[in-house]
């Protein structure tokens, strides 16, 4: 049972990865990112095609992706989704909903359907003994590591930097922090940025932990999704945490049934959003 | 100063149509409008006797998604209430037809309205979930929704799980007479969700809709019940979809969780309503249409015809954001179902 429950918290804090990007971008400009789960795989796919060329350690290719990601979501976000921004949630939705399409299909084009994962050489059959004959991954403790390290940088972002006040700013009103001299369109794109940024990261990872097939956007995205809602809006901790629950909760259920661990989650999930909407630990802005 | 009160009744708002030919002339058009629909209506229903089976199949195929990308632009164009989760309630339908058929011995004919309402019902209790959200979460709630009936409907033996059933009640009928019956309950779903939608949509009911989905709150400050609002339209959306879910499985006589409750549905009626215009009657019709073309000339593409659908739908949001119905409607002031009402003074 402390074996299920720690080997859920260590999938929940890769969910939280996962999950820290969809709590940025919505946070900042209530943007709801749709291809959110296929940028994840996008950038897992783009990984294993360096590893192709080029004989780099996976974690090194994750490093090396950051920049071009950040710089892909910089320019999404001012060149297409800036335009779709509104009172009307609906076409920044089609245009994501657009995009999840494109590369679910243009991955499956240059990729085939069949399951891949990047080969993380020793780090993926390493463990640490932790006595009573239960012993945990590295690799899933090197995630651990990043995601929480990630979820600390990111809060502090926001709450000590002009940054992070800037993204405060025109989250709360984005007409008066122009005013203020804010270029709320810069803003959204670094906010876009900083979120693609993690994405890869995240893609990475999941691509070293177990397998990615260009199908497996929508089922991340609803993962990063039911984190964000169970954590609760308005905090980086509370998407973490929410993310922890989430992994806990599916692998008890895979524990019970591997056909209902994913049901088990959404039903969670469901269950948080009814007896507390808010979600376990909002912090309003 | 000559204000809104002062008017006398008749030159205030009016549902009259908003064309800007005098009114005997519209009048007369109207009516000509309105035979011709009967007429093709007419010419439709006797398509069994001198058509070919293979129009028929392909017409339930488009009355499917043309009544559920209607339900779909109801709900957002009209609602306000973006859903990626209405192939929910489509899958719901299917499976409470097939269920109500294969189990309960009812007629599959008489099933599909049957099964619609089963959805119908369902949706009550899930609207209280999915309305918790707004705007984009509401959109991926009702998907990760739609995702546990695919999931629970997966994992039930009795109607074969994962790998899905057969509907075993149409067993004794044979091909002719299915495809035909098939055919005209198709053929008079597509005419009352059109009708249904259209009256609703030029009632009062229907302008308080349209005041919620402009402003929520001045709708509210008006004495519009919008909660009460919202759940009609989401119930009336769900009955919709179940409706095309239940004609489809019909017509396919097989049903599987990852068929019933797939996404691409939803993803198909939004590139619908999206590319021929949402909030208008006339959107999803053109969009099925167009849907339809492309399906039947591009499908063996397969991932590259996919690829240009979202491709599509992502130019059409951005460079044409009424959608070629509502381009044509601005352009050439067409209205096949006039349901804006304009200030006559």
């Amino acid at each position: 049972m402390i074996d299920t429950l720690l080997q859920g918290l260590l999938l929940g804090s890769l969910y939280a990865l996962f999950a820290l990007g969809l709590s940025l971008m919505f946070g900042v400009m209530r943007l709801t990112n749709v291809a959110h789960g296929d940028f994840v795989v996008l950038a897992a796919f783009a990984a294993i095609a360096i590893t192709t060329v080029l004989p780099w350690h996976p974690l090194t290719i994750g490093v090396v992706l950051l920049p071009p990601a950040f710089g892909f979501g910089y320019a999404l976000q001012r060149f297409v989704l800036n335009g779709t921004l509104g009172k009307d949630p609906l076409p920044s939705m089609v245009v994501t909903f657009g995009l999840s399409i494109v590369i679910q299909n243009a991955l499956l084009q240059l990729f085939s359907a069949d399951p891949r994962s990047l080969d993380a050489g020793t780090l993926a059959t390493e463990s640490v003994q932790l006595g009573d004959g239960i012993a945990l991954g590295t690799l899933p403790l090197v995630i651990a590591v990043v995601s929480l390290a990630c979820t600390a940088a990111l809060q502090m972002l926001f709450d000590r930097t002009a940054l992070g006040r800037a993204f405060r700013a025109v989250s709360d009103d984005r007409q008066i922090a122009e005013l203020m001299g804010l270029d709320a369109s810069k803003i959204y794109a670094l906010a876009t940025a900083i979120a693609c940024a993690l994405i890869a990261l995240a893609g990475v990872l999941q691509g070293m932990r177990t397998t990615v097939s260009p199908s497996d956007g929508p089922l991340l995205l609803l993962f990063a999704f039911e984190a964000v809602i169970i954590g609760g809006m308005g905090s980086f901790w509370g998407t973490f945490v929410g993310a922890l629950i989430l992994g806990v909760v599916q692998q008890i259920g895979f524990y019970f049934d591997p056909g209902w661990g994913i049901w088990f989650g959404h039903l969670v999930f469901l269950v948080v959003l009814v007896v507390r909407p808010q979600g376990l630990f909002p912090r309003t802005r | 100063m000559n204000t809104i009160s002062s008017l006398r009744p008749e030159h205030s708002l009016t549902t009259e149509p908003s064309v800007s030919i005098c009114a005997p002339a519209a009048r007369a058009a109207r009516h000509a409008a309105w035979v011709a629909t009967g007429l093709a209506v007419a010419v439709a229903a006797s398509l069994p006797w001198w058509g070919e089976s293979s129009w028929m199949r392909e017409f339930v195929e488009i009355a499917c998604y043309l009544i559920f990308a209607m339900m779909w632009n109801l709900l957002a164009g009209y609602g306000g209430m973006v859903s990626i989760g209405q192939q929910a309630f489509f899958g719901l339908g299917g499976y409470a037809m097939l269920a109500l058929g294969n189990f309960a011995g009812v007629n599959p004919f008489i099933a599909v309205p049957l099964g619609a309402i089963a959805a119908g019902l369902i949706a009550v209790p899930v609207s209280y979930v999915a309305f918790r959200l707004q705007g984009g979460y509401f959109a991926i709630g009702t998907w990760v929704i739609a995702e546990v009936f695919r999931l629970s409907f997966a994992n039930l033996s009795v109607v074969g799980g994962g790998s899905g059933t057969t509907l075993t009640a149409l067993r004794g009928i044979d091909k002719a007479t299915r495809e035909g019956v098939t055919y005209w309950t198709a053929l008079v779903c597509v005419v009352a969700s059109i009708t249904l939608v259209y009256l609703f949509l030029r009632s009062k009911r229907g302008l308080a809709l349209l005041a919620i989905r402009d402003n929520e709150v001045a709708a509210e400050s008006h004495g519009i019940d919008v909660r009460g609002m919202k759940l009609a339209v989401y119930v009336v959306a769900a009955i919709g979809a179940a409706l095309a879910g239940a004609l489809y499985f019909l017509g396919n006589l097989r049903i599987s969780p990852d068929a019933a409750f797939s996404v691409n549905w939803t993803a198909f009626a939004i590139f619908m309503v999206v590319i021929g215009g949402i909030g208008r009657i006339e959107g999803p019709i053109v969009g099925a249409i167009i849907f339809w073309a492309l399906n039947k000339f591009f499908s063996d593409y397969g991932t590259w015809y996919l690829l240009g659908l979202g491709l599509l739908a992502i130019l059409v949001t951005i460079f044409f954001k009424q959608g070629l119905w509502g381009w044509a409607q601005r352009r050439y002031a067409w209205t096949l179902f006039p349901t804006q009402r304009r200030l006559k003074l």
